[in-house]
């Protein structure tokens, strides 16, 4: 849930809340103040039509209301609350009106020479009743309006406040630790903001530091390591050309060797791998993909025949790319000796050139799909095969990415690697 | 014939010393830009193997400067950095060649033959091994005034061996320099025996004066017979 919504969420449901009960509250308060102020003016009456009673005991005939306000009845005896004030609503009918309209009653007694009477005082709640229904509506209105403007403000302000914020997200989304590019932020008034733009800066700053001095790290190192394991693999070659050891000696030091020029082949990947992460292939060539794959094929001959595979090249259509020509040739003599390493013997690999990628394909004992996720990643190894680098699809990987051109691989009962050159 | 060799590595330059010793060069050494400097003013070379990372100067400049005093000692630029930057350069100056670190002795060896036989016969005299007579540039084979073909590979091999004659070669010298650099240590080369196989099969067919050993997980080693 997004951070906005999360906080309207809980806005809203706090806001309905506590005003749905302050507007219940005043509702309430108003209706009883207009009722206290009607009761009021009832009492009122009801003193002067005593008053007019001891004046005139004609109105004590007065038992319809008529032109008045007010009818008066002679009781039989004393009523049990003698000179008690009852207030109630109730509906009558209107001449002028033809219908029935609210009233207010208030039901009174009284006494005058010895006789109970009973006073009935009533006042038009016509206006009163308008009143409050204009008062409930207004009020939902209020609450509504109230509702609706504090949270779209609260949008507002929101958006407006935490923009630094979703700035930041974006960057962070874009940022490559492999990129040169530094980010950077616009100012912000917020003093938090400017300081989680300040610390994430430094963060980023010091990852793309320690990257980039890892890559140079592994660089130099391999660099470094190249001229003892060169020249240990001499003087090696060296005493062996003495011949004068016997045969279990020489097992022994061709196992040494054999050993020394994997760790230069490892070195050497190795080196390979960050010079093309660190962009040290800068020559460029329009390549024709169709010639170069030819002719890797044909040097893959030995090895395929070897390992009694046959390589199968299908040039559908003919595809150019413009790259370095090293590590195009490299990039596929990789992909080509990986599938003829785990080909399965006596089946066909078949090298597809499409319109806009390259395809190899081939058939293997192993058969489950690898995985996908680990592939890639250096030094891994499905099999344990003893000369594999495990640096040869990553390297094949960087090269790909370097120019945009992306290496997936699929699996339908034939490993498929796929060079797709449509830059993304 | 005299080699000199400029490089700072003292064991690389014994090694590399050793190496064309054994073919019965005169070799001379100098690990710093001066004394090559001076070696260069007094004698002269068939051939120089400069390391242009010395630690006081950068060899290309003693390539200027061979080239603008004329002479023309065949160079082979020797080089760590492994970039087509220095590469290009290099060969710009007027280097003969170009050997980038590591590499295998026996690539060395190869390198220098090949330079020595342009710069001295101008590549026209053909290697003579008992009956068997090659001649690189042409890339033909005669054994006995036989012409016998070989294919791309077989030739590059054998040609590669005559180099190293009497030497052990590492098959992963020989696979490195015959399959291109870029091949990567597919099942110990254990492909290039059939074409050594081969190779052998149409070179004994003609009761050739060379053979060519197999050496227990090593390599190959050409004998004159």
């Amino acid at each position: 849930m997004k951070l906005l919504n999360y906080t309207s969420r809980y806005f809203v449901i706090i806001l309905l809340f506590i005003i749905f009960i302050w507007a219940a509250f005043f509702y309430y308060n108003m209706l009883d103040e207009i009722y206290d102020s009607m009761d009021d003016s009832l009492e009122n009456q009801k003193g002067l039509v005593l008053q007019k009673v001891k004046d005139n005991p004609e109105i004590l005939q007065k038992k319809q209301f008529e032109d008045g306000y007010y009818t008066i009845q002679k009781l039989a005896g004393k009523p049990k609350k003698m000179g008690k004030d009852k207030y109630r609503d109730t509906l009558m009918f209107m001449e002028n009106e033809k219908e029935f309209e609210p009233v207010r009653l208030l039901e009174t007694s009284f006494s005058q020479a010895g006789n109970y009477y009973k006073l009935k005082l009533i006042t038009s709640m016509v206006e009163e009743d308008d009143l409050v229904e204009e008062l409930l509506y207004s009020i939902i209105a209020l609450y509504l309006g109230l509702i609706l403007s504090i949270l779209i403000l609260n949008n507002f302000f929101l958006k407006n406040t935490w923009k630094p914020f979703y700035s930041l997200l974006e960057k962070l989304k874009k940022f490559s630790i492999e990129s040169e590019h530094k980010i950077t932020f616009e100012d912000t008034k917020i003093e938090e903001f400017a300081l989680l733009n300040k610390n994430i800066e430094n963060l980023l700053y010091k990852s793309q530091e320690s990257y980039k001095q890892q890559k140079h790290f592994i660089e130099n190192a391999s660099h470094e390591l190249q001229t003892p394991i060169a020249i240990s693999i001499n003087k090696l070659e060296l005493l062996l050309e003495k011949n004068n050891m016997n045969e279990d000696q020489i097992e022994t030091f061709s196992s040494v060797l054999q050993n020394l020029e994997r760790l230069k082949r490892l070195n050497k990947s190795l080196l390979l791998l960050t010079k093309i992460e660190n962009n040290q292939f800068i020559e460029e060539e329009d390549i024709n993909l169709n010639l170069l794959l030819q002719e890797l094929l044909e040097d893959f001959l030995d090895y395929s025949t070897y390992k009694k595979v046959e390589l199968e090249l299908i040039q559908q259509k003919n595809l150019r790319a413009r790259m370095n020509k090293d590590l195009a040739i490299i990039l596929f003599t990789n992909l080509i000796q990986n599938a003829i390493k785990h080909g399965k013997v006596g089946t066909q690999i078949e090298i597809i050139i499409h319109k806009e990628s390259v395809m190899i394909k081939n058939e293997s004992d192993h058969t489950i799909p690898l995985d996908v996720d680990k592939i890639f990643s250096r030094f891994y190894k499905e099999t344990a095969l003893q000369n594999s680098t495990g640096l040869g699809l990553s390297i094949a990987q960087a090269i790909a990415k370097k120019y945009g051109f992306t290496v997936t691989y699929t699996y339908k009962d034939l490993h498929c690697f796929k060079v797709n050159f449509q830059q993304t | 014939m005299k080699i000199l060799i400029i490089e700072d590595e003292i064991d690389m330059l014994q090694n590399m010393k050793q190496t064309l010793e054994k073919e019965g060069f005169l070799i001379e050494s100098a690990t710093h830009y001066e004394s090559a400097f001076q070696k260069i003013g007094v004698y002269a070379y068939d051939c120089i193997l400069l390391d242009i990372g010395l630690p006081d100067g950068n060899g290309l400049d003693i390539l200027k400067i061979l080239k603008e005093k004329g002479i023309n000692d065949g160079v082979i630029i020797v080089s760590a950095k492994d970039s087509l930057d220095d590469k290009l350069k290099g060969l710009n100056l007027g280097a003969d060649d170009y050997l980038s670190k590591p590499f295998h002795m026996a690539e060395l060896n190869a390198r220098v033959k090949a330079l020595l036989r342009r710069s001295n016969f101008g590549g026209t005299q053909n290697i003579e091994l008992g009956n068997l007579s090659v001649n690189p540039e042409e890339r033909s084979v005669w054994i006995n005034q036989t012409e016998i073909e070989l294919n791309r590979k077989e030739m590059d091999i054998l040609l590669y061996l005559i180099a190293n004659k009497n030497r052990l070669v590492n098959k992963t010298a020989l696979a490195e320099h015959v399959w291109g650099d870029h091949i990567d240590q597919a099942d110990n080369f254990e492909f290039i025996y059939s074409q050594i196989k081969n190779l052998r099969k149409k070179l004994t067919a003609h009761q050739v004066d060379i053979e060519i050993k197999s050496v227990y997980g090593i390599g190959y080693k050409l004998d004159v017979l």
